[in-house]
């Protein structure tokens, strides 16, 4: 056999082409679907930076002639919502004021669940596990009356409290849900260990589980408050005019009747709105899908 | 004098739901004792260690420690330390926080923490790694803390599940010595789990073979090698495999014969447990060492012509595989003579160190 011959066969790695008709065409549908879901992004912002006379021109997709802040300062400052004109910055808050102890107290509350259904079952643990996965697939608007009743009756209806109280307990089946499997997942002869060292159910979780589990708290706190901010039934339901969250006060500028639609105020508005969840996502998005996972494929 | 054990287990039995996982087991366990749980995966050895450690809560009996009765103490009341197959070490804290959790939560003096830390640490040999967190260790190293986690509790019973399984053979067998000579120098009681028969028989001092939930023999390593008292120890021990015929008893009463196809082989020598009653139905079984080739026919009785089927050089021995009424047995020879496939030989039975089994109950006669 000649060299040149045996120059020509196979040996050592594979070549790898770098564009192939299968990677092209991946490419391509991917692109089509980012510029898809950016498309309204884009006009939003293009639109929140324009002056009300650019936009009466109706160029959407143009970028503006004349870029302008004023919109932005407006949405954040001054807009009406209703009868008060001190623009989202007093959603913001409320939002904010809603979001801290709803996420911290729930995802409290759900990973000792979690922990005390993975590790410590006791007689009819699982019934108690069945039932509460079962409320996460209660439809809200069964349970609403009933809760404005017993918000009522407890005094904290239409106050910071009620809501953040309504926002832990609808968290309950997906966080403990989330928090089980996880522990679930732990090393068991690690929770055996722990309990010949003669540690209780406390310090087994505060000093073996929790430093073990700060993926999962991360997940959580994400699925806690994008769900959260992004909340509007019962921000409008429980926590009372003066504690509207910003999607409520959103939604107050945006379909206000009285005088000119201001676009660009609007958009400006919802930009603000979307922003936290938007920089969340930004921010997490692998944990985001990893505690999508964690939630769906595990059970 | 009655003597004291360190370890008794009275009627034990536990039931998850209508299974039945462990039934009526009794096990007393001497001061010092090297006991081991031999079984096939899912025959409850690691399930009764569990129950001895107070982590599976039993459905009756009593557990008995140092004389205590211990059957619904805590895990850290009851005197034991236990190890792991997957090790179990904290993976956040260092060894050393990890060999002294244990002590802080029993609220230890700081002096008295450093110094059975310290103590471990030499006996072990780990001193060099205690500021390292258990990522940071071999597997070896990673089992060598389990068990300094289990000494620094000073304790009077040791628990193993299945300490070594997630090892490499070789590191295996050194820290199979290792707890061998641990054993020898702090002469606790030690249980021990085990699937591997090579390190039931090395460690023990008494293994407990079991099945099912049940005990089949709980003897010395050689009598449960030498005379298994059912069909199940015999078939489960060593390696490689003990050989069965089935057959029947013949001859007269000086002079019983096993006998299968037209084969006798004698069974003088052999010390049965209950007279052997001719035309009953037997499974012959002899280990492979047990039996001898030879090219000269040995005495009438004890030997037959064999055709060789295969030879299986082991290195310090050879394994021979030959027919012997239509039925394939292996033949441990030394490797120095190697055998060709078709060449007729002849075996030489020993009955004195066979086995003779009831082919219905599978009971040792």
């Amino acid at each position: 056999m000649s060299s040149s011959l045996s120059s020509a066969e196979p040996r050592g790695s594979r070549p790898k082409r770098f564009l192939s008709p299968a990677s092209i065409m991946i490419y391509s549908a991917l692109l089509v679907a980012a510029i898809y879901y950016l498309i309204p992004l884009y006009v939003m912002i293009m639109t929140s930076l324009k002056g009300m006379p650019e936009i009466r021109l109706g160029n959407i997709f143009s970028p503006p002639v004349e870029v302008t802040f004023q919109p932005w300062a407006t949405a954040w400052n001054s807009a009406c919502t209703g009868l008060y004109c001190e623009g989202i910055k007093v959603g913001f808050f409320n939002s904010m004021k809603i979001l801290v102890p709803s996420v911290i107290l729930s995802i409290i509350i759900a990973s000792v669940n979690g922990y005390a259904l993975s590790n410590w079952r006791f007689k009819g643990s699982e019934l108690f596990f069945t039932a509460l996965i079962f409320g996460a697939f209660i439809p809200y608007q069964v349970m609403l009356y009933p809760l404005v009743i017993i918000t009522r009756q407890l005094g904290i209806f239409g106050t910071l409290t009620g809501v953040v109280v309504i926002h832990t307990i609808f968290g309950m089946p997906i966080l403990t849900l989330l928090f089980r499997n996880y522990f679930v997942s732990l090393p068991p002869e690690l929770f055996k260990a722990a309990r010949v060292d003669g540690a209780g159910f406390w310090r087994i979780f505060l000093q073996i589980m929790l430093p073990m589990s700060l993926p999962i708290f991360v997940v959580a706190v994400i699925l806690q408050v994008t769900g959260i901010w992004n909340d509007f039934l019962f921000g409008v339901i429980f926590a009372g005019t003066k504690n509207f969250p910003m999607t409520v006060q959103l939604n107050n500028i945006v379909n206000s009747t009285q005088g000119v639609k201001e676009y660009n105020v609007n958009m400006a508005a919802t930009i603000l709105t979307g922003a936290v969840p938007l920089l969340v996502y930004f921010f997490s998005g692998k944990y985001f899908v990893r505690g999508i996972a964690a939630g769906a494929v595990k059970g | 004098m009655t003597k004291l054990h360190s370890v008794s287990i009275k009627d034990l039995s536990l039931n998850f739901g209508s299974i039945s996982v462990l039934k009526n087991l009794n096990i007393e366990v001497a001061d010092g004792e090297f006991l081991v749980l031999l079984g096939p995966s899912g025959c409850g050895k690691s399930t009764l260690l569990n129950c001895i450690a107070g982590l599976l809560d039993i459905s009756d009996g009593q557990i008995f420690i140092k004389g205590k009765n211990v059957t619904w103490e805590e895990p850290k009341d009851r005197g034991i330390g236990m190890v792991f197959q997957s090790y179990a070490l904290y993976p956040q804290m260092t060894v050393e926080k990890n060999l002294s959790f244990g002590l802080r939560v029993a609220g230890l003096p700081a002096a008295e923490i450093q110094n059975r830390i310290a103590h471990a640490a030499e006996i072990l040999q780990i001193g060099p790694l205690l500021q390292r967190k258990p990522a940071e260790l071999s597997g070896g190293q990673r089992q060598r803390v389990a068990i300094g986690r289990a000494l620094v509790r000073d304790v009077d019973v040791f628990l193993f599940d299945e300490p070594l399984s997630n090892l490499d053979a070789k590191l295996r067998s050194e820290l199979r010595v290792e707890i061998k000579r641990l054993h020898h120098k702090l002469a606790n009681t030690m249980i021990y789990v085990t699937h591997d028969q090579i390190e039931a028989l090395t460690l023990a001092d008494r293994i407990a073979v079991m099945k099912g939930g049940l005990i089949q023999q709980l003897d010395d390593p050689l009598t449960i090698y030498n005379k298994p008292r059912n069909l199940f120890v015999a078939s489960f021990i060593g390696s490689p495999a003990m050989n069965f015929l089935k057959g029947e008893i013949a001859g007269t009463n000086g002079s019983r014969v096993f006998r299968v196809a037209d084969l006798d082989i004698s069974l003088a020598g052999y010390e049965a447990q209950q007279p052997l009653a001719p035309g009953h139905t037997v499974i012959f079984g002899f280990r492979p060492e047990h039996i001898a080739i030879s090219d000269q026919p040995g005495s009438a009785g004890r030997s037959c012509e064999a055709v060789v089927d295969l030879d299986e050089p082991m290195g310090a021995d050879s394994l021979v595989w030959l027919k012997v009424a239509g039925k394939a047995i292996s033949v441990r020879v030394d490797s120095g003579r190697r055998y060709q496939p078709g060449e007729k030989v002849f075996l030489i039975f020993n009955p004195a160190m066979a086995s003779l089994f009831d082919a219905v109950t599978e009971n040792r006669l």
